[in-house]
């Protein structure tokens, strides 16, 4: 079983879903007319079979809500509709009208995180554990590499040990921990034979992890040419560096120093960089862990120009704030140490869940990366030592819930939307995961939205002795959680199985995202200005100047040092005809300016929105510009 | 000594409006009102109908900036003699360093050059265009004992002249504590240089090149960033060449969030746009290059106006550095080679005139705070310059607010064969100016001395722009937690070599030079212990933080509430 899922590459023993036409996913409404389903179609091997019948649910997907039975079987949904027709003997949940929903996604996680050679108390079994028995079926986890170590060795290393010990299915980021030329045959391996498409790059952690804009420009460029979805950490680790160094020598050692040296500008001019720079590239930029108000309206602001940005606010940030990091208790502090760190101002999660509702923010992650406070304790003296993250995989739905649906900010479908459907869009899994539909995976929830929890740490499954939320009253709890067509949460019991999880591989570009963009491609073509050549004076510059030459504008490429054209004895009318002439008469980097005189786009018409005033043709008497 | 009334005026400053006459003796206001004592024999200026303003202030010039071994074809004495003919009558040229040598040699070279060519009182800026270690001591040197008060950091210009975010903190760190004004270039070099290459590998060589390759959210985004590092520094920002719509907007909502920021628009970006880097006429096109550059978008000027009428931008400059079109064309074949900068210093005045007074944006108590207020009270020239006032500067312009001028190449006072501007028609133009006094223009003829502008020095700590900084840096003390000592379980880190690499939350050594923190130490072995008591006890807690836990450490903490 083992070794099938590994080589899931190769043709014959793609999931069901790889494998099937589209056509598979019927539309709902089709799924009523058409109840007789060929069942053989969908048999992936020698599974053994888990039937399943939801009945008199009320599903919930993103578009719309609508009350209808559920057949399940090999861990896909099969039927939708009333009065099904189903074998004999299958198991059935009342739902009694309580809504079913897709599984979550939780889009950001950190279940193997090293730090100074310790790794976060929840692994992947106690991770996916605690997601299960808050929601969330599938999570997609970040690779951490080694700075100038290999992304594919530390991606073996994730898989590795996910599929061993996860019990949801699961996806992987790669964190490009460095960038450097060899990075981009790694990368190119990870999306084409891997199934990894999405990258975070870090503009935090000074000469660790962060790159330089120049670095940012040409890594978004390649992922751009390879489908991926980039993902950024925004935050400005040079102040960050410098605020450090001020905060400690000031005598501040202790949690709250982390929060003074993160001010929240620092988040937000990142957010505001690193959606500059996707622009310029036409690339799609991913800002994760959203954490200040003003970060989150940057990327609101940009998405209203016509950036394609999207933004991840966390399940601290949702439900919490960064009052605490003030705390007379050291322990409690350095609980909330993560970056960007949460905002002081306490009126932020409000607000975050409001850009959430109204679609500003798409998705929601929870960044679960759990360190113990022995853990956190290694930088008791110092903050910046403290090790970073904060808990969440587990809270996240019911957070999202009663922040923002029992609030009345929010809908039931923009719920699913926000906490699955988007995140299986942009990550292209869409309409496997994130969505109730004939032939989806049988990941499904029954969400009861008035029963009431209060989150602690004495409850949850997290290996964690302590919790961010602790005390928190959240309404709206999973009843039931199926994962691949199992129960495998039931009655406040959870019944799970370590490394029943799948890797879930992903496609390069996913249309959610990548569509406009290649529009966008055609539209931006950069046409030059086909003008004669000019022929009047040139200054005389000294071909080897003393120092190091001033060019405002350091000349890059080669494009020839200045030559001297009185002395080359070559001239050049305005006539197009005398160009071509010239060019064969005199040597490259002429040619490369003469090609532009009779450019391939000469009959397209002009950029309307340019005006131009002189006639064509070079001129070189020009005293008057008017 | 000379000696001169000016009769029957209006007299116009930032603040109010009113009718008197003005005595001037020895290059300085002696009198204001009616009806004055004054000897006999003195030479009387009729101003009736015509408006009397304190002389124009050009913040931005660039009149000697090397580049591949030229320099601008209106030197010293072309331009201030223009700035002159334009109403202006004091400029504060650029010092550009040659990066890695003395700012100080620098300042010297142009020191005697201007001292010996200027026709009107100049000042200085210097360029910081290297970080290295003596910085700090040469911008002492030059704040204490050279006069000089505001320093351009650039954001732009890779290799060359850029500064990382962690130079231009502590750069505006040693700003703030002098006193002196922090300039900055907006521009990302890093995303300039990368774009720069793709265009030239797609072929694209004539300057609309260099439009294409700096777009307007490169400014943008270097006007944000260094607004937040300034923020950070608690050191006052002054953004030198608005170009941009998104520009301009980031420093007045900038503003609106309490920075102490300010904008210089110039010449060209109120006065045109930048459509004509698609001009057909290389020439043409290239004479528009200068960096950030004019925006395409053709409302931008309108825009800027609006905005320098309502004080969102403060100050105008003309980022005046004019090289010929047979040096322009050093980059006929790459774009990134034409030297940059336009003309602007004659026309900066009747361009604001024309564009925000005649059109009703801006009265003219606004436009005097504009052209020249606003610039002395932020350079710390006030009330000396920008004011007519009892023993202010006789630096004075008579101003016909109807009279019609056309901007031309074969009339402007500049040494160049082109004028951006060509063929404008601005309303409002002086008829006369006054420069230390003397008559300089007057019945359109020029006469300027050489040499005979005076160098003004300029001292520290404006308080048009510190008072608000030195009473933040009272309020921004930051105080750490009195807590009691974490006395739980440590995990045990081996922090030997190789976990280095790996740590998420590194203190990047910051400059170089920078003190190192120290490395960690294991609290463990040094058998060092702290009681509770510290020694800011006492001290009251911020009283926003709601804090929830109790004093004291508690090492047990499965609750958190």
């Amino acid at each position: 079983m083992n070794d099938q899922r590994r080589n899931w590459n190769k043709e014959d023993c793609l999931p069901v879903y790889l494998t099937r036409p589209r056509t598979m996913f019927a539309s709902v409404e089709g799924a009523y007319e058409n109840n007789t389903i060929d069942y053989d179609a969908y048999r992936v091997g020698k599974k053994r079979s888990d039937r399943l019948l939801i009945k008199g649910g009320k599903i919930i997907n993103d578009d719309r809500s609508f009350y209808a039975d559920i057949y399940l079987e090999d861990g896909l949904i099969k039927q939708i509709g009333e009065n099904l027709i189903v074998p004999g003997g299958v198991k059935t949940i009342e739902a009694n009208g309580r809504m079913v929903i897709p599984g979550g996604i939780d889009v950001n996680t950190y279940l193997q995180k090293p730090y100074h050679g310790t790794t976060t108390v929840d692994d992947f079994y106690q991770g996916t554990m605690a997601a299960l028995a808050g929601g969330t079926t599938m999570i997609i986890d970040h690779v951490v590499p080694e700075p100038g170590g290999s992304l594919l060795a530390a991606f073996e290393k994730w898989h590795e040990a996910a599929d061993k010990k996860s019990c949801c299915d699961y996806s992987l980021h790669v964190d490009i921990t460095q960038w450097h030329e060899g990075v981009k045959e790694e990368l190119e391996i990870l999306v084409q034979d891997k199934g990894v498409t999405s990258f975070q790059v870090y503009m935090a952690y000074k000469d660790v992890f962060q790159m330089t804009d120049s670095q940012l420009y040409e890594a978004f460029t390649f992922l751009k040419g390879l489908g991926a979805v980039v993902q950024v950490h925004a935050e400005n680790g040079d102040l960050i560096a410098q605020e450090q160094n001020k905060i400690l020598s000031m005598g501040i050692t202790g949690p709250e120093g982390h929060a003074l040296s993160r001010p929240e500008e620092l988040e937000s001019e990142a957010v505001f960089r690193a959606i500059m720079i996707g622009n310029r590239i036409n690339c799609p930029v991913y800002i994760t862990k959203v954490m200040s108000k003003s970060a989150a309206d940057i990327i609101a602001q940009a998405r209203k120009k016509g950036a394609i940005a999207f933004g991840e606010p966390l399940t601290a940030s949702l439900g919490t704030d960064g009052t605490h990091y003030w705390s007379k208790n050291w322990s409690k502090a350095a609980a909330f140490v993560t970056s960007p760190p949460l905002s002081p101002d306490p009126t932020t999660p409000d607000h975050l869940n409001m850009l959430l509702a109204c679609g500003d923010l798409q998705v929601t992650g929870s960044a679960h990366c759990a360190y113990s406070t022995a853990q956190k304790a290694i930088g008791k003296d110092n903050f910046t030592l403290i090790p970073e993250g904060t808990n969440g995989i587990e809270e996240r739905m019911s957070i999202v819930w009663d922040k923002a649906v029992t609030a009345g900010k929010m809908d039931e479908n923009q719920f699913v939307a926000v906490t699955s459907t988007n995140a299986a869009k942009i990550f292209n899994m869409y309409p496997r995961k994130g969505r109730i539909a004939v032939g989806s995976d049988a990941d499904i929830v029954i969400w009861d939205p008035d029963k009431i929890k209060t989150i602690s740490a004495k409850m949850q499954n997290s290996a964690l002795e302590y919790n961010i939320f602790e005390g928190m009253e959240c309404r709206g709890v999973p009843l039931v959680v199926i994962c691949q067509g199992k129960i495998v949460f039931e009655d406040g019991k959870l019944h799970v199985l370590q490394g029943m999880g799948r890797f879930i591989p992903r496609k390069p570009f996913p249309e959610y995202v990548y569509q406009r963009i290649k529009t966008r491609n055609k539209k931006m073509e950069i046409l030059g200005v086909s003008r004669g050549m000019y022929d009047g004076p040139v200054y005389d510059v000294p071909a080897t100047p003393k120092y190091i030459t001033p060019s405002p504008s350091p000349a890059k490429n080669q494009p020839p040092p200045i030559r001297n054209l009185h002395q080359s004895n070559f001239s050049l009318s305005g006539a197009a005809s005398r160009q071509l002439e010239g060019c064969n008469n005199t040597n490259k980097h002429y040619k490369h300016t003469t090609i532009i005189g009779t450019q391939v786009d000469d009959n397209i018409p002009r950029r309307s929105g340019h005006r131009i005033v002189n006639p064509p043709g070079g001129r070189s008497n020009i005293t008057s510009l008017g | 000594s000379d000696r001169l009334i000016i009769k029957g005026g209006k007299i116009v400053n930032d603040d109010q409006s009113f009718h008197a006459d003005i005595y001037i003796e020895d290059g300085i206001i002696k009198q204001i009102g009616e009806n004055l004592v004054v000897p006999g024999g003195v030479k009387s200026i009729d101003a009736y109908g015509h408006l009397v303003i304190p002389g124009g202030i050009d913040v931005n010039t660039s009149l000697h900036m090397p580049y591949l071994g030229m320099t601008p074809a209106d030197g010293f004495y072309h331009g201030t003699k223009a700035a002159l003919a334009g109403g202006t009558t004091m400029i504060i040229d650029h010092v550009l360093p040659e990066p890695g040598t003395s700012l100080l040699v620098a300042y010297d070279q142009w020191r005697e050059l201007a001292d010996s060519k200027s026709c009107c009182d100049y000042s200085l800026h210097v360029d910081i265009t290297r970080w290295h270690e003596n910085l700090t001591e040469e911008l002492e040197a030059l704040i204490k004992d050279k006069g000089v008060n505001s320093f351009l950091v650039f954001m732009a210009y890779k290799d060359k002249y850029q500064c990382t975010d962690s130079q231009m903190y502590e750069i505006f760190g040693i700003i703030r504590d002098l006193g002196a004004i922090a300039q900055v270039h907006a521009e990302n070099g890093d995303i300039i240089e990368e774009e720069q290459k793709r265009l030239l590998e797609s072929g694209i060589t004539g300057p609309e090149g260099h439009v294409l390759s700096r777009p307007e959210e490169v400014e943008t985004e270097a006007v944000y960033r260094a607004i937040t590092i300034a923020k950070q520094a608690n050191c006052p920002l002054y953004v030198t060449k608005v170009m941009s719509k998104g520009a301009a907007d980031t420093i007045a909502q900038a503003k609106r969030k309490g920075m102490v920021v300010y904008g210089e628009a110039i010449s060209a970006s109120l006065g045109t746009d930048g459509s004509h880097y698609w001009s057909k006429n290389w020439a043409k096109a290239a004479a528009f290059i200068t960096s950030p550059p004019l925006s395409q978008d053709t409302t931008t000027p309108d825009y800027l106006n609006s905005l320098l009428s309502c004080g969102d931008l403060q100050v105008t400059g003309s980022a005046h550095c004019t090289f010929s079109t047979a040096q322009k064309a050093v980059g006929k074949d790459n774009f990134t080679l034409i030297p940059e900068g336009t003309n602007g210093i004659e026309e900066r005045m009747s361009i604001i005139w024309d564009r925000s007074v005649t059109t009703g944006k801006m009265d003219e108590n606004e436009f005097v705070a504009v052209t020249s207020t606003n610039a002395a009270k932020i350079f710390n020239l006030y009330p000396r310059k920008g004011r007519v006032a009892l023993g202010s500067d006789a630096d004075l312009v008579i101003w016909n607010p109807k009279e019609t001028k056309i901007i031309s190449a074969k009339t402007h006072h500049l040494a160049i064969e082109y004028n951006i501007f060509e063929g404008m028609e601005c309303l409002g133009a002086p008829v006369v100016v006054m420069s230390q006094g003397k008559i300089v223009l007057e019945d359109g003829k020029l006469r300027v001395t050489e040499g005979s502008g005076r160098f003004i020095p300029r001292k520290t700590f404006p308080d048009f722009v510190y008072k608000r900084i030195k009473a933040r840096n009272r309020m921004a003390d930051i105080r750490g937690v009195p807590r009691g000592l974490y006395d739980g379980p440590v995990h045990d880190v081996t922090m030997a070599t190789k976990a280095v690499a790996s740590t998420p939350s590194c203190r990047g050594s910051s400059c170089p030079g920078k003190a190192q923190m120290a490395p960690l130490r294991n609290l463990h072995q040094s058998g060092f212990t702290l009681s509770g008591n510290q020694m800011d006890d006492h001290i009251p807690r911020r009283t926003t933080q709601r804090i929830v836990a109790p004093p004291g450490g508690r090492s047990n903490i499965t609750s958190l509430s």
